[in-house]
């Protein structure tokens, strides 16, 4: 039976403000244990939540990226459950009245085809602390510097139709929230993370099959194998004749597989109601305004502009858009060498190699856009050869300084001067006097040989259009 | 509306809360006649009435995002019954 694939994604983005959401103890990562956990976060009796206006204006943010509606007056919710990294004995969030309505975000897939994502809502709603549980004679540990983290829910529609596009999408929502800076955008670091609602039904049908959840899968590789193994479970399942049960599973990234999380007696039942400590957030036209005012150029604009601006094709203009960071140093070096074009293919080619081979971001790349702008405007100017410039391209990376410098400590300058380019190719034609005779008898592959030979000669350093040339002329006889 | 006792176990299990077989058909019976006055007000016709999120007639008022809190912890945890290395300790959690 042909099967078809439903998945829907629940994103929580951690918004990058400097005080939690509803006190104002710092959210800096990595502090000491409880050093950033308040009267509010611990949940002492009688201290009260006050709201945090920068996570409403980074939520409103989100939700004009993604053309949604905003809730002008949203309303937050208890959400009650008992666990020791959640003091209060509930979470505060939203559920009927969420910051964030209907939106929607583009995808673009491998084969270039784009497709339309709808977003069911995104909601505040305040992260909980750390529990410990190894290494305190039989207690578990609780770190509540977490408690209060001002969290965006972001749930999607069940409109993705594979892994593939579940990480296309959560990549598109990682671009969003970081060329808007509301959020790090840190996935190792958990500022980012992303539980997935997965279902198959036979192609054709309808109505859903019974979905499972899978918590917690924290990189975009896990994301889309943490589905494909669960989507191939439900498979073979359903194929020998069992059904799915609705349940919540962790994905083991060692193992590559999902097991079941929860064998709790009792179904979850968090009692939501109105939070009587907050009163409803409303919010106007003109805060909407003032926040629209200040949104940057957002990727599917930019994707737009590099291919109208810079004549990039749509699938480099979107690689090159991706990030904030990337499109900011492709800029930078398209700047510094007046051809977009030649940028383009430098990012992608040698910069993003290196970047994938030593596991860095953009952020911390070896080489800065300046130098790379610098090494392409020796291209420019015949200092070097394309290939000479792939190798100081990589003495760059390992940081011996700048392309000039290199160029200049290795000696690699390009030798444009005709006389001594002459020089080695009356060399090569007097060392070589079997392969000028099948030349000037009609073989003319034999050419490839003479350029090799004059180039080895060379070191690489000659111009191989001045070579070519002067080649020709000398073979003619 | 009347509850049965599994119910009312199921309400107190989520709460925590521990209700004896003594006190079990006590509590059955007053959580029932709570019940039976809510099933009296929702005859009350609220047709176009708002659902009510909150008695006072006002809205939030907003935070500037501001650290102002230092670090006590000392301080929060000398009432604390069991700490290590920083950490309030609790009675192991059993996934």
């Amino acid at each position: 039976m042909e099967w078809e694939t439903v998945i829907g994604l629940e994103i929580h983005v951690q918004l990058s403000t400097q005080s939690k959401i509803f006190s104002g103890s710092s959210i800096r990562f990595g502090a000491d244990p409880n050093t950033q956990a308040s009267l509010v976060d611990l949940a002492m009796p009688g201290a009260l939540p006050v709201f945090n206006e920068n996570a409403l204006r980074k939520a409103v943010a989100f939700g004009l990226a993604i053309d949604a509606e905003i809730g002008k007056r949203s309303v937050f919710d208890r959400k009650n459950y008992f666990y020791p990294d959640l003091p209060k004995g509930y979470q505060i969030t939203q559920m009927d009245h969420p910051i964030v309505g209907k939106g929607h975000v583009e995808i673009v897939l491998d084969d270039g085809t784009t497709r339309t994502i709808g977003v069911t809502r995104a909601h505040l709603e305040e992260d909980a602390g750390k529990s410990l549980h190894e290494d305190f004679e039989g207690m578990t540990g609780i770190d509540l510097n977490r408690a209060g983290t001002p969290l965006l829910e972001i749930v999607s529609e069940p409109d993705l139709r594979s892994a593939k596009e579940a990480v296309a999408y959560l990549k598109k929502i990682h671009s969003i929230v970081t060329y808007l800076g509301i959020s790090d955008g840190n996935m190792a670091e958990g500022s980012m993370r992303c539980d997935a609602n997965v279902s198959v039904r036979p192609k054709g049908q309808t109505e859903f099959g019974t979905r499972t959840e899978i918590k917690n899968v924290n990189s975009f590789r896990f994301v889309e194998k943490a589905i494909n193994h669960e989507l191939q479970r439900h498979i073979d399942v359903i194929e020998d004749g069992g059904t799915i049960v609705q349940e919540t599973r962790l994905y083991d990234s060692d193992k590559n597989e999902t097991r079941s999380m929860r064998s709790k007696e009792f179904a979850n039942d968090y009692r939501y109601f109105p939070e009587p400590d907050l009163l409803p957030v409303e919010i106007d036209h003109d805060y909407i305004e003032a926040v629209a005012e200040h949104l940057p150029e957002l990727p599917d604009a930019k994707v737009k502009r590099f291919m109208d601006e810079h004549g990039l094709s749509e699938y480099d203009a979107n690689v090159l858009s991706q990030s904030r960071a990337m499109a900011d140093y492709f800029e930078q070096v398209a700047k510094i060498t007046g051809d977009a074009k030649l940028a383009a293919n430098w990012c992608q080619g040698e910069l993003a190699a290196l970047l994938n081979r030593d596991e860095r971001d953009i952020t911390d790349s070896p080489v800065s856009a300046e130098y790379l702008g610098q090494l392409i405007q020796r291209i420019q100017d015949n200092t070097i050869s394309n290939k000479i410039a792939k190798k100081v391209f990589e003495a760059v990376a390992k940081g011996e300084g700048s392309p000039d410098e290199v160029i200049e400590a290795q000696g690699l300058k390009q030798v444009t001067d005709t006389g001594a380019i002459e020089a080695m190719i009356d060399e090569v034609i007097n060392a070589n006097p079997d392969q000028v005779e099948q030349y000037r008898s009609g073989k003319e592959k034999v050419f490839g040989f003479f350029v090799g030979q004059v180039m080895k000669a060379s070191k690489g350093q000659a111009n191989p259009g001045q070579v070519n040339q002067i080649l020709k002329e000398k073979l003619k006889g | 509306m009347s509850l049965d006792r599994s119910q009312v176990e199921n309400v107190a299990q989520l709460a925590r809360l521990q209700v004896t077989d003594d006190e079990m058909p006590d509590t059955v019976a007053s959580l029932s006649s709570i019940l039976d006055l809510v099933d009296k007000m929702q005859s009350v016709d609220t047709d176009g009435v708002e659902p009510l999120s909150n008695p006072l007639d006002a809205t939030a008022r907003l935070r500037a995002d501001e650290v102002t809190e230092e670090n006590h912890r000392d301080d929060y945890q000398a009432v604390a019954p069991s700490t290590q290395d920083g950490l309030y300790l609790v009675p192991k959690v059993i996934e």
